[in-house]
């Protein structure tokens, strides 16, 4: 292997990118790191189209709209998406799945962050992008054999670039850094997506994370979906700075914010973030806003501590809805079309259903198989104990 | 000392809340045996504590409006505040290291960490100051806080829900560890625990939350009232004669599972219940081990390194002559806690334990 690239960033480097933004945008490195004044919203709830000098844009903070083709493709995987958390829920309420946390109303987040990346690129999901995880092609029982509870993990990070989906928060930030800084020394050109929510950015590993990508000037893009809820803490208990988004300044790299339920905005925001990530201009911090429509887990009680207007204040703004009107008043989304989304989703609900309805056997010896790459005599030994209990149960039956 | 609730603080507590709050200081006042669960009798303990002594302060992740994922903190908001009972920002590092603050300005704080494999953000904190503070001032500086874990596994949970992660505790000087396998000891160890000058790693067997006893709080009130202590006093949870099993938290039931077991077969085994794992009652445990001859250690951690294999010296240092067997341990396997469908290979149970004990070198 051939080390190209250099880890530290050079003595110049604040000069240096105060220059390059100076040239590339015409406006200072703060203005450049800075969040917008308003958050980047294309779309409104109903699904017009927002004036141009409405969608929150400015000198530096320039957004062209997506194209159609990615437009349609994205809408697919957004009906998709919406139709495997509804199945995710439906299997848990039968109990074919231990938990889900449901990205119901979070779709256009999801699809999004997957589909702004390239294929040599890499994602690190939360537990809660499973969908982000399918859309960039995890089978989707892969992807659900964790919710199972059959093994901690159900898919090959190394097939298609995305780490497991992690739990503790935001210790998956670090790993998308080093992800990003061994590809650098390497002189690839691998960008990663780095997935936390509005909660997590409270976390020690958060704010390490985003300075280590900064001083190394890695192309990581940090994304916060910021669901305005943390379990039961509000956003107002994590963080009185005037958004998530402004926080990237503080590490020197640039912040914006994006209606979360508005899939072209969103789409023109991540797809630019990768674009200027693969130039060379360091991380990003987006924030998109969004909300949580469901509880927690299918273990939380919602009830406890929201009041449902606000859920219903939400619902107006569904990303679905608000796709399929503005497709549909573009004269891009026709019966037949819908029809067909309508039918992939269905296949892909099927598939959960049954791939998740069979009773796979557990495997108990797996217990000791992969701890380590080279196995140990004391594992050897407690292997070998649980299956002599094993057979002399089968033998007593 | 006093700390000013203000009552517009709690304006916004949902109906829920406010029905838990009632429903607490019901609990408050009834007097006489009553079933109780774990969760309710740790609860009533951090409300009476929080009565007794306006310095007593409970924050964590949660544990304000909801009450706590497993809702053992239900209620205290509503009933002391917003001041005495908040949610912080999510990030336990932070909490346990303004709990250090807090405890060096006069407070007696009571934090949660919310699971226990998500207490790691905190270690650095525990073991650098909660450990070593008392120490490090030659005891001019005290720590007197509560750390709870809900710990290890048997709920079905997934991956960082389940962890054993007591050794790492008692293995660290300077920190106490309890662990209550009962309703009362639930009551009786949390006031201890909130009482005491020490840092006490309270470590909640997160299954037996919905176990229930008949317990007369009346009773443990005065109890505490009177000064009685459980720290370093082991609890014979059943007689025996033939072989000890020493069991704590989690697995103090499945032992007695065993001995019930085992008495149908004519084998009567002592069951010890260690209690505070930190300090460890030697002489409890060692008499139970010199009466029988025979003892096998429970523990749902991992065997290598851990509490049960201290348990496992110390015995055999101070009780050999009276051995008639090694000990021998019935413990969680060396690998990292399975998924669900995969835990029941993985704790230790009844029949573990009996083949254990059948393994004691039984002569006859
Ligand atoms: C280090 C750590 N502490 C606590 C938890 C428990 N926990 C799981 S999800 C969650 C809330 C996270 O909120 P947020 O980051 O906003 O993401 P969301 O669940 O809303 O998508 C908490 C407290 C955890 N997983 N990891
Ligand atoms: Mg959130």
């Amino acid at each position: 292997m051939t080390i190209h690239a250099d880890h530290s960033a050079p003595e110049t480097a604040v000069e240096d990118q105060a220059a390059d933004v100076r040239t590339k945008f015409g406006i200072s490195v703060e203005d450049y790191m800075l969040p917008a004044r308003h958050q980047i919203q294309m779309v409104n709830p109903d699904g017009t189209l927002r004036p141009h000098d409405e969608q929150g844009t400015e000198p530096g903070h320039e957004y062209p709209t997506p194209s159609d083709a990615e437009l349609m493709a994205a809408y697919e995987q957004l009906v998709v998406g919406r139709r495997v958390n509804d199945q995710n829920s439906a299997l848990v309420r039968q109990g074919r799945m231990a938990v889900y946390p449901s990205s119901h109303g979070q779709e256009a987040c999801q699809v999004a962050a997957a589909m702004c990346l390239s294929e040599g690129d890499w994602l690190f999901p939360t537990y809660r992008d499973a969908v982000a995880v399918m859309t960039r092609g995890v089978d989707p029982v892969e992807v659900m054999t964790i919710f199972r509870g059959d093994w901690h993990g159900g898919y090959d990070p190394k097939e298609h670039n995305v780490g497991i989906q992690c739990t503790p928060l935001t210790t998956q930030l670090l790993h998308a850094v080093g992800v990003a800084h061994a590809a650098k020394l390497r002189g690839e050109n691998t960008v990663v997506m780095a997935m936390c929510g509005d909660g997590a950015t409270s976390e020690g590993d958060f704010h390490e994370a985003l300075n280590f990508a900064a001083v190394f000037h890695l192309p990581v893009i940090f994304f916060v979906q910021n669901n305005k809820y943390a379990i039961s803490v509000p956003l107002s208990h994590q963080s009185v700075a005037p958004s998530l988004a402004h926080k990237a300044v503080g590490y020197g790299m640039a912040g914006e914010r994006v209606d979360g339920n508005d899939l072209v905005a969103l789409l023109a925001v991540m797809d630019r973030a990768v674009k200027l990530a693969r130039e060379g201009s360091g991380p990003l911090l987006i924030e998109a806003h969004t909300y949580r429509m469901q509880a927690h887990t299918n273990a939380d009680d919602a009830t406890r501590y929201r009041p449902d207007s606000e859920v219903a204040e939400w619902q107006a703004k569904d990303p679905l809805t608000r796709m399929k009107s503005y497709l549909a008043d573009k004269g891009l989304l026709d019966d037949a079309a819908s029809n067909r989304i309508a039918e992939h989703a269905e296949a892909v609900a099927t598939q959960l259903r049954e791939g998740l309805g069979e009773e796979v056997p557990v495997q108990p010896l797996d217990l000791f198989k992969y701890v380590f790459a080279k196995p140990t005599p004391q594992l050897k030994e407690q292997s070998d104990m649980l299956a002599g209990e094993l057979a002399r149960e089968e033998s007593a039956k | 000392m006093t700390v000013t609730t203000t009552a517009a603080g709690t304006a916004n507590v949902s109906a829920a809340t406010a029905n838990a709050a009632a429903s607490a200081a019901a609990t408050a006042e009834a007097t006489g045996p009553q079933s109780l669960t774990m969760a309710k009798a740790l609860n009533t303990a951090m409300a009476d504590a929080m009565r007794a002594d306006s310095s007593v302060l409970v924050f964590g992740e949660d544990v304000g409006m909801l009450g706590g994922v497993f809702r053992i903190t239900d209620g205290l908001m509503a009933e002391f505040g917003e001041q005495r009972c908040f949610d912080t920002p999510l990030a336990e590092s932070g909490i346990v290291g303004m709990a250090v603050g807090m405890a060096i300005n006069g407070m007696r704080p009571v934090i949660e960490m919310q699971f226990d494999a998500f207490a790691y953000p905190a270690f650095e904190q525990i073991v650098s100051h909660v450990a070593k503070m008392h120490n490090r001032t030659k005891g001019k500086l005290k720590m007197p806080m509560v750390i709870r874990v809900p710990y290890a596994g048997g709920i079905g949970g997934v991956e960082h829900h389940c962890d054993s992660s007591e050794s790492y505790y008692a293995h660290t000087a300077g920190l106490k560890v309890y662990t209550p396998a009962t309703v009362a000891d639930g009551y009786r160890m949390l006031r201890e625990a909130i009482d005491s000058d020490d840092p006490v790693m309270f470590m909640e067997p997160k299954k037996l939350y919905w176990s229930k006893d008949q317990v007369d709080l009346g009773a443990l009130r005065a109890e505490h009232d009177a000064g009685t202590s459980t720290e370093g006093r082991a609890a014979v949870a059943r007689p025996g004669t033939d072989a000890t099993l020493i069991a704590y938290g989690p697995s103090v039931p499945t032992a007695l599972a065993a001995a019930a077991a085992a008495a149908e077969e004519g084998r009567s085994l002592e069951v010890i219940d260690v209690r505070t794992l930190v300090p460890f009652d030697d002489e409890t445990v060692c008499a139970s081990v010199r009466k029988t001859g025979r003892a096998v250690v429970i523990a749902e951690a991992h065997g290598f390194a851990s509490v049960s294999s201290e348990i496992v010296a110390r015995v055999q240092e101070r009780a050999f002559h009276y051995l008639a067997a090694p000990i021998l341990r019935v413990t969680g396997f060396d690998v990292p806690f399975p998924s669900p469908k995969l835990e029941h290979y993985y704790l230790p149970s009844v029949d573990r334990i009996l083949d254990a004990v059948d393994d004691l070198q039984w002569e006859d």
